[in-house]
Parts: structure tokens; C-alpha cells; sequence
């Protein structure tokens, strides 16, 4: 195979950026989640709960 | 309900994840193993010429830049819901949109640049427009992100934001059509989708590679958007926990003075 090198550090660094980020978008939202009362996390509202939309 | 409570998963963003999980395995072997390497033929000389292995990088490069356009159209798309409805639903989408934006955009500068090199016999040429607009759509969202961290009143920075959004994404159109507005100034090709100019099997493979990423792309939006939420409503929460606070001390008779009186007392 031609340009392994470039190949492996394209797609390396891709996949590591988008891995560290949505790894990273997890832990904010774990440590957010322990700060806002439960109904006010809208994704796990019902309808009838405090879900505000736009 | 059937997500855990301490987190911004739920299923269907962990079947979301999964699946982007198991396409970019999939991916990664029709990109590596089954599709073929670009190599063609003189007619007259016989010598072989084309991108070779590298072409395996446009798997990756082509549909992250397609998802930066998808996702800067829907932070202005949002910024422009925000500017008429005001609520904060569109202001954390316009967010969400910008950052995962940017998180690609610049994955599509640097693995742009490595496929360069060994195919144009350089990293970066300032001279070219598309990579040039490129890089200004990227430092535009860059000045965005670094608004919206700015300390002022949430309201007057959302409508900023929405604001320079707007203006910023005027720029989509010119890196998308520059390399036929300006033809002789890039190095780019012109489009080879539009043209059919790819057949068989490295077609599939970039057409996966737009549904994959399309998946990934769709995973982190949906908890950016999450934390994005979840920030407000913190905020919102510390707020509202200092008022009854401040309430309660202004309720409360003076403990030192009456705990004073007490002790004066025979």
C-alpha cells in the first residue's frame, strides 16, 4: 500500500479527534446532569413534564 | 423513560452511537481493503499516473467537508429561529450546530492537507481559494465559539452570536462554488460527484462514508445539545437557588441579635 503514512495519520487523527471529543461531550454532560433538577432535564421528560421546546 | 438518569445518553442517542460505532468499522474496511487504490493508465506513454492509496483519505475528507456545510446551515438556520422566536431551543441548537461545525471543519483542513502531500507535492498553498475560504469559514466559527464565551448578558450574546452566524455562513456558498468561480486559482478539481465522474465500488464507499459520518455527526449534535441544555437549565437552577437563598436570609429574624438578647438576659 502505498503512503501508509499519510493514510494512517488522516484517518488516525480523525477518528481520535472525534473520539476525545464525543468522549468529552460525555463527561460534561455526566457532570452537568448532577447539577439541574431532574425535571428539567428535557430529553427524559414526559410531555406533560417541564419539557420547554422553541 | 429509559435513559439513566446521570448521564445525556438515552437509547436512542446509545443506538445512534452504536451505529456509528459499527459503520465506521464498516467503513474503514470497504475504505482500506475492499475498494481499490486510484491508478490509471497513459494511452499513449503507458506510465501510471493518479492518487493512488491516498485516495482512500477522500472517504473521510469529502463527506466531513459536506457535514460542515450541513452543519453551519443549520446554526444559521437555528440563529435565524432564534431571532424571531427568542427561545432558548434555537439558541442551543445555533450552538450545538457551530461547534460540531468547527470540530469537522477543522478535521477537514488538516486531513485536506495530508492528502495534499502526496498529491499536489504540498501540505498548504495560500494561493488557493478554496483552501483560503476554507480557512476563513473556519476562523469565522472560531470568532463565533469564542463569543459565545464571552461574559455578558445570555440574551444580548445569543443575539450576537445569531447575528455573526449569519454573516459567517455567507462564506459557504463562495468555498463551495470557488473552484468554478475562480478555476485557474485552486488546485482543487471541480466536482466529481455532480459529474459522475466515480463509479462502483468507490462510489459505495463515499457515499458510506456520508452516511457515517452523517451518523457521528448526528451523535455528538445531539449531546452537544444536551450539555448545551443542561448548561442553561444549571445556570437557570443557580440562579434561582441564590434568590431563595437571599430570600430566606431577608426572611429570617437576626439570629446574632436575638442569640445577643438571649444571653443578656437574667
Amino acid at each position: 500500500m502505498t503512503h501508509l503514512a499519510y493514510l494512517v495519520a488522516g484517518w488516525g487523527i480523525a477518528l481520535v479527534v472525534l473520539g476525545v471529543y464525543g468522549f468529552g461531550l460525555l463527561r460534561r454532560g455526566r457532570r452537568l446532569t448532577g447539577q439541574v433538577p431532574a425535571g428539567q432535564r428535557r430529553w427524559l421528560t414526559s410531555p406533560g413534564d417541564d419539557g420547554r421546546g422553541g | 423513560m429509559t435513559g439513566r438518569r446521570d448521564t445525556t445518553g438515552s437509547a436512542g442517542s446509545r443506538l445512534l452511537g452504536v451505529s456509528a460505532l459499527v459503520g465506521v468499522a464498516v467503513l474503514l474496511l470497504f475504505a482500506f481493503v475492499l475498494t481499490d487504490p486510484d491508478v490509471r493508465v497513459h494511452p499513449t506513454t503507458g506510465e501510471e499516473f493518479g492518487q493512488f492509496d491516498a485516495v482512500r483519505l477522500l472517504y473521510l475528507h469529502v463527506p466531513m467537508a459536506v457535514l460542515t456545510y450541513a452543519a453551519y446551515i443549520l446554526c444559521a438556520a437555528a440563529s435565524v429561529g432564534y431571532l424571531v422566536r427568542r427561545t432558548p431551543w434555537w439558541d442551543v441548537t445555533a450552538y450545538a450546530a457551530a461547534e460540531v461545525g468547527t470540530v469537522f471543519c477543522g478535521l477537514v483542513l488538516v486531513t485536506g492537507s495530508i492528502w495534499g502531500r502526496p498529491v499536489w507535492n504540498t501540505w498548504w498553498e495560500w494561493g488557493d481559494v478554496r483552501l483560503m475560504t476554507t480557512l476563513v469559514l473556519f476562523l469565522l466559527f472560531l470568532g463565533y465559539l469564542a463569543l459565545r464565551r464571552t461574559t455578558v448578558d445570555p440574551r444580548h450574546q445569543a443575539r450576537r452570536a445569531a447575528v455573526v452566524a449569519l454573516v459567517a455562513v455567507l462564506d459557504i456558498p463562495l468555498v463551495n462554488r470557488s473552484v468554478e468561480w475562480w478555476e485557474n486559482r485552486t488546485l482543487h478539481q471541480q466536482s466529481t460527484l455532480a459529474e459522475l465522474k466515480i463509479q462502483d465500488l468507490t462510489l459505495f464507499t463515499l457515499m458510506l462514508g456520508f452516511v457515517v459520518f452523517g451518523l457521528v455527526a448526528a451523535w455528538l449534535l445531539l449531546h452537544r445539545f444536551r450539555v448545551g441544555w443542561l448548561e442553561q437549565a444549571a445556570a437557570e437552577h443557580g440562579v434561582a437557588m441564590a434568590i431563595a437563598e437571599r430570600h430566606a436570609e431577608l426572611d429570617m429574624p437576626d439570629v446574632d441579635a436575638a442569640v445577643g438578647d438571649a444571653g443578656d438576659g437574667p
